[in-house]
Formats: structure tokens, sequence, C-alpha cells
């Protein structure tokens, strides 16, 4: 194929990716430095009452925003170098708390809290969706045939609903004395607030997500599992292998590359926690980098959105993306100059 | 064929097994299937701690919403017919009605009559019939379950939830054609290029799918919201402002989606052999003859398959919708969000579960009709590594 055939068929392609999503990011870099503010003087009113035979007047100066012609405050954009960096970092506050082994100190810090939430979430989910994802799939590998697609149906509820209301259905379960939390209460005999505390939101949390991928893991090694080799099974057999070594040394090594690709999509989607913190209304408690940044971009009670502290948190975000795609793009590399060498 | 005996499992594994999975299905489909029945009962009953209370629904029942085992017994009967219906004639009348070209129309017309079938027999048809006959059936006709539709009354008429719905579908329906019709051509490009240029596209492709929405978002806000002072010198008055404009969204929503689609494209695309396009240009065709012609009539399980993950995402973002929509074009899932930020009252809570069943139905329904492609779709990026 020449280049200019390419070129038009990928064109369009291109160049949407590069508006939508290239620009954007270079707008985002430069937005973190700069910060737009409304333009405020400080003016003196002097106020007179009426009193017995003199006027009292006092004066007093205030700040207001200028207005512009139409009546609008005017707004000026300023370079602010890293100062929203340093906002959302607050540098000086953690590592005084570091330095005095505060924990709860560090966590007064909405990015260090967001930051700690993340990554345990994304670590801890991991193995237990690749795990439930491998049993289940052998489980049902060794099921009849018949009833296989009901399974598969079955399973896939989960992983296609919108993930909100998915965390919402188990919120459901759980809030106020919801059933799950009456069981709950009834088995260990005592008063529980599922909500009432990090540790009990991010245990559903943690839940939800593990419901919402495994399925994704499982359909996944499910479609590994049917191209095992019979034969490498059947000399694993005569060679005295047990059920468990046959699974431990023929069937997950000839998964492995199916286990390393569940685990990278993993950690990408999972870095991006999000809907969970919506869906659960966790904020108070628990928050993630990507809700962060939403918050930034939600508007406050003035009208404000805080762009530029949106963008430096955002770029703090993505240094996280990369650390977890250098593995994959290694990788990558390598099976590409080994194929054209 | 039979599992050879070595093969066999002992019993006790065996049990074990079926055990497992009987749990796990039980575990996959509750939370669904509870909010289902929630959705249906007065606010006292949803939220009750006791399960069968949430099932029998007491005091849905006393306060004379119920369903008889009559009503039971008609309404199950006239799903069955119904689904025996669509199963076996549906398609048959399809083929027979519409020109092979518009099979697509043929089959969203058929889905579209039997969704009106469904809502008339069970919204207009059954209720006065029911409680006629239910008054002198005796024992069949006293409710033994509470069940009442006035959630999804309130929510769909009063809180004019059809608008997010049609907002949705508009929003869907974008998203899914822009971003098949452009990443089938570049998908093809990209695999049967093998230049060099095309690896580091398919690179910078899988960069951009693990970016965070929210990046993305904070790029466009700005920019956005401000977009009719930009383009002011350069269109005049008529400059719009693309913040709570659909079209925007669907632009953005695509792009986002691209990387994705071009990627799983390829990989379908990898599959046909070169062959097939290389023998149509020695008959004398085109590039795009050749993909239009040869290779587009045996691709459309792979743009079936791609397009409903174009669905899914497009269906079921809220960042992006919630972010870059004003309240009046929002879609149903950011707008779920106005009902459970304003948990004034209990009812308020089953209104917002109502809404989360109607968000989540035309997905049952998809996965029940597309369960084989959406499988596809997991493996095939996987399995070729």
């Amino acid at each position: 194929m020449k280049f200019r055939v390419f070129v038009a068929f990928a064109g369009p392609s291109l160049l949407l990716m590069l508006i939508f999503i290239a620009i954007p990011l270079v707008n985002v870099f430069l937005q973190s430095f700069y910060n737009t503010q409304s333009i405020f003087e400080t003016v003196e009113i002097e106020t007179c009452t009426p009193g017995f035979g003199t006027q009292t007047c006092i004066t007093e100066s205030e700040t207001r925003p200028v207005l512009g012609e139409d009546g609008k405050a005017l707004e000026k954009t300023i370079f602010v170098g890293w100062e929203s960096y340093r906002n959302i970092l607050r540098p000086d506050q953690a590592w005084q708390a570091v330095k005095q082994l505060n924990w709860s100190g560090l966590m007064a810090i909405d990015f260090w809290k967001a930051l700690r939430f993340t990554l345990t979430f994304t670590l801890i989910s991991l193995p237990l969706v690749i795990g439930l994802g491998l049993v289940i799939a052998v489980a049902v590998n060794s099921l009849a045939k018949s009833i296989r697609g009901q399974v598969i149906f079955v399973s896939l509820l989960p992983f296609i609903i919108t993930p909100v209301i998915g965390a919402l259905s188990i919120r459901w379960l759980f809030i106020g004395d919801g059933i799950l939390t009456a069981l709950l209460e009834w088995w260990l005999q005592m008063d529980i607030a599922m909500f009432a505390q990090a540790w009990t939101i991010e245990l559903m949390m943690l839940f939800y997500r593990v419901w919402h991928v495994a399925p994704f893991a499982f359909v996944v090694f499910y479609a590994g599992l049917q191209t095992v080799n019979n034969d490498t099974l059947e000399s694993a057999i005569i060679d005295g292998a047990s059920r468990f070594e046959r699974l431990r040394y023929v069937v997950i090594p000839h998964l492995m590359p199916l286990i390393i690709f569940v685990s990278l999509i993993h950690l990408m989607d999972c870095y991006r926690v999000f809907e969970e913190i919506v869906g659960f209304s966790s904020q108070a408690h628990v928050i993630s980098l990507q809700w962060l940044t939403y918050d930034f971009l939600i508007p406050d009670e003035s009208g404000n959105r805080s762009i530029s502290r949106a963008s430096a948190s955002s770029m703090l975000t993505m240094i996280g993306i990369v650390i977890i795609l250098i593995p994959l793009l290694r990788k990558t590399w390598n099976d590409h100059r080994a194929r054209v060498l | 064929m039979s599992v050879p005996k070595a093969l066999q499992m002992p019993i006790g594994l065996k049990v074990t097994t079926v055990g497992f999975i009987t749990f796990w299905c039980v575990i996959a489909a509750f939370p669904i299937f509870w909010i289902a029945v929630m959705s249906f009962k007065e606010p006292l009953d949803s939220f009750a701690s006791n399960p069968l209370s949430v099932i029998f629904g007491p005091s849905t029942r006393e306060s004379g919403k119920g369903l008889s085992v009559f009503d039971i017994i008609i309404g199950l009967s006239f799903i069955y017919f119904i689904y025996r219906f669509a199963i076996y004639h549906l398609p048959k009348w399809i083929s027979k009605y519409s020109p092979f070209n518009l099979i697509v129309i043929g089959w969203l017309l058929g889905a579209l009559f039997v969704a009106l079938v469904v809502v008339l027999v069970f919204g207009v048809l059954f209720p006065p019939i029911l409680a006629f006959v239910n008054g002198f059936t005796g024992f069949l006709g006293t409710p033994i379950i509470g069940f009442t539709t006035e959630h999804y009354l309130s929510v769909w008429a009063e809180n004019e939830f059809y608008r997010n719905f049609i907002n949705s579908i508009i929003v869907t329906l974008g998203v899914v054609t822009i971003s098949l019709s452009i990443g089938t051509l570049a998908g093809y490009g990209l695999a049967r290029s093998g230049s060099d240029i095309a690896f580091w596209i398919l690179i910078g492709a899988l960069i951009f799918r693990a970016l965070p929405h929210s990046v993305l978002v904070s790029g466009y806000l700005p920019v956005f919201v401000n977009s009719a002072e930009y383009l002011r010198p350069i269109l005049g008055d008529q400059a719009p402002t693309f913040y709570g404009q659909p079209l925007a969204v669907i632009m953005v929503l695509v792009a986002i989606n691209q990387p994705f689609t071009i990627w799983m494209l390829r990989s379908f695309f990898q599959n046909i052999p070169k062959e097939l396009d290389e023998s149509a240009r020695v008959d004398g065709c085109t590039h795009f003859k050749a993909f239009r012609w040869v290779i587009m009539p045996i691709m459309w399980p792979g743009v079936i398959t791609t397009g409903l993950f174009s669905f899914l995402l497009a269906y079921n973002d809220f960042l992006v919708t919630s972010l870059l929509l004003d309240a009046q074009n929002q879609t149903m899932v950011p707008a779920i969000a106005g009902y459970f930020n304003r948990e004034t009252t209990t009812t308020d809570q089953v209104e917002a579960v109502a809404a989360a069943v109607s968000i989540t139905a035309p997905l049952f329904l998809l996965v029940m009709v597309f369960q084989r492609q959406i499988v596809s779709g997991l493996t095939a990026g996987a399995v070729k590594g």
C-alpha cells in the first residue's frame, strides 16, 4: 500500500485524534502554568448615617471585581509557573508530615489521599480479578457444553452494566439497613454503618470493581482455554501429573500472555477509577485521582471552574499512566523489532 | 465426544465446581435482579431490611397495588408468547418483507414493533381488564405480591426522563455511526500498511487509550465554553458555543473511542487474507473499490462487534457527558445523578432505582441478542496478543 493511499484511509481518524486528543493534551500542559482570575480592585467607600447633630461617617475599603462594559467581571490570564502544582501537591506540608511520620497529616491533603486510594485500589483488585476470572474460566470449561452459554450470558451482565449504575446497585443493597447490611448485622451481632467510614466504603468499591471486571477476565481466559493443547495435557497425565499440577504447569503457562494482557488492561482502567466515587457518593471519605480533576472542573458556587488546577492534577495523573505503560511499550517495541529483523 | 476416563472429574470436584458456578451466577445477577424488584415497590418495602418484604411488598400490597395469582399467570404467559414470537416468527417476517440492503432498518422496525406491543399491552390493555376480572375470581384475584409502576410513570412522564432518553439515543447513534465509518477506513489502512508509521500510530493510539478522560475534558472545557468568543472573528455573530452541544460531545466521544476502535478493527481486518484484496486489485479495482466491494461484505461481524463496544462506551459514559452537556441536553446516566444527589425523600430514591432499571434494560436486551459478538470482541484483541 502506497503512503498516499494509507493517508487517504487513515487520515480522517488521525485528524480526529489529533484535534480531540493530541491538541487538548498540549493545551492541558500549557493551562497548568497559567491561571485565569477575575481582576479585583480595592475601593474606599464612605458610608454616612445621620446622627444627632453630626453625621457619623465610616470609611471602609472593599474588594470587588472590576466589571467590563457588558457588566461581566473582567478576567486576566497570568503565568503562574508551578503554583497550581504547588497548590495541589502542598510539598511543604506533605514533607512536614513525612518527616514526622504523620500519616493522617499526609492524608489531609487531597492529592495524596487520592493517590493512596487509587494505588491501593488498583493493586489489590488486580490479583482478585485475575484469580476469580481464572477460577470461573476453569470451572466453566469443565461444565457440560449445553449450559455454558447461559453461564456466559449471566456473567456478561455485570460487565456491560453502566459503571455508575453498577456501583449504585451495590450501594442500594447496603444503604441504611439494606438487606445485606441487615444480614451482616445478624451474622456478626453488631451494629454496622457501611457508609460511615472509609474502609467499609473501600471494601464495597472493591467488591463492585471485581464483580464488574472479573467477567472480562473470565471470557478472555475461557477463550484461551479452548486452545490448550490436548496432547500436552494427556502426556502430563501419563507422566502422573495431578489435576492441580496440570493446571499449574500446563494450563497457566499457556494462558500467561492472556494473563499479562488482562493485567495491563485492568491496570489502565483501574487507575482511572472514578465512577465508584460517584456511585457510592464517597467524596467525603474516599477520592481518586480522576475524581480530583473532575471536582476541579465542576463549577463552584460562584460558577468558576479551577481549570488551572484541574490541568495540573491531570498532568500529575498522567505520570502514573506513563509508568504503567512503560513495560507494555517496551514489550511491543521488542516484538516489532523481532518481526522486522 | 466422550471425555477420556483419565480426564473425568471425581464426583466431589464436580459438585464443588457446579456449586461454585451457581454461586458466581447468583452474585453476578443478584444486584441487577434486586434493583429490578425494588423499583416496583413502595419506598418502605424497597429499602426494607427483610428481603422477603422487599419481594412481597406488604405495604405496597396494603395500599391496594398488587398482583394476584391470576395477573401473574396472564402476564407470564403473555411474555412467553411474545418471546416465542420474537424468536421464531419475527426473523421470518423481517427477511420476507424488507429488501435485502435495508435489513438493518427492518430489524429496527421489528424491535420497535415488539417494544410497542409490550408497552401497549402491559400499560393500556391489561390494567382495566385484569382489574375487572380480579373482582370476581375469588382467591385467585386477591393480590399476593405488592407491585406498582408509579415510580416509572413519575420518572418518565413527570420528570421528563424521555428527554434524557432521546439525548442518549442521539449521542450513542452519532458516536456509533461516525466512529465506525472513520474507524473501518483507518483500521483497514493500518492492517494493510505494514509500514513503520502504521506501527507508531498504533503505539500512539495505545497511549491515548490509557489516558484518563478527565485529562482530555480539562483540555476541552475552557475552549468549549469560550468557543463563541474564539470563533467570532471568523464566523461573526453566528459563532457557536460548543459547550452543551450534543454534536460536540459526539465528536469528543468518537475521538476518545477511536484508539480502541482502530485497534479492534485492525485485528479483525488482519484475519481477512491479504490475497483477497490482491486478487481484486489484479482484476482492476482501486484500493478503495477493493475495500468497499470485496472486504466490507465479509467484515460485517467485526464491524458489528466494534459497533457494540462503541455503543457501550457512549451509552455508559458519565464523565464526559456530565461535564460537557448542560441540564437541558443531559443524557440518561448523568441525569440519574440528579436523583441521588437530592436524596430528600425515600420516594426520590425509589425513583432513582426505577431510572437505573430503565437505563439497564436496553443493555440487558443487547447482551441477549449480541452475546456471541460481545464475546468475540472481548477475545479479539487478546488471543492475537
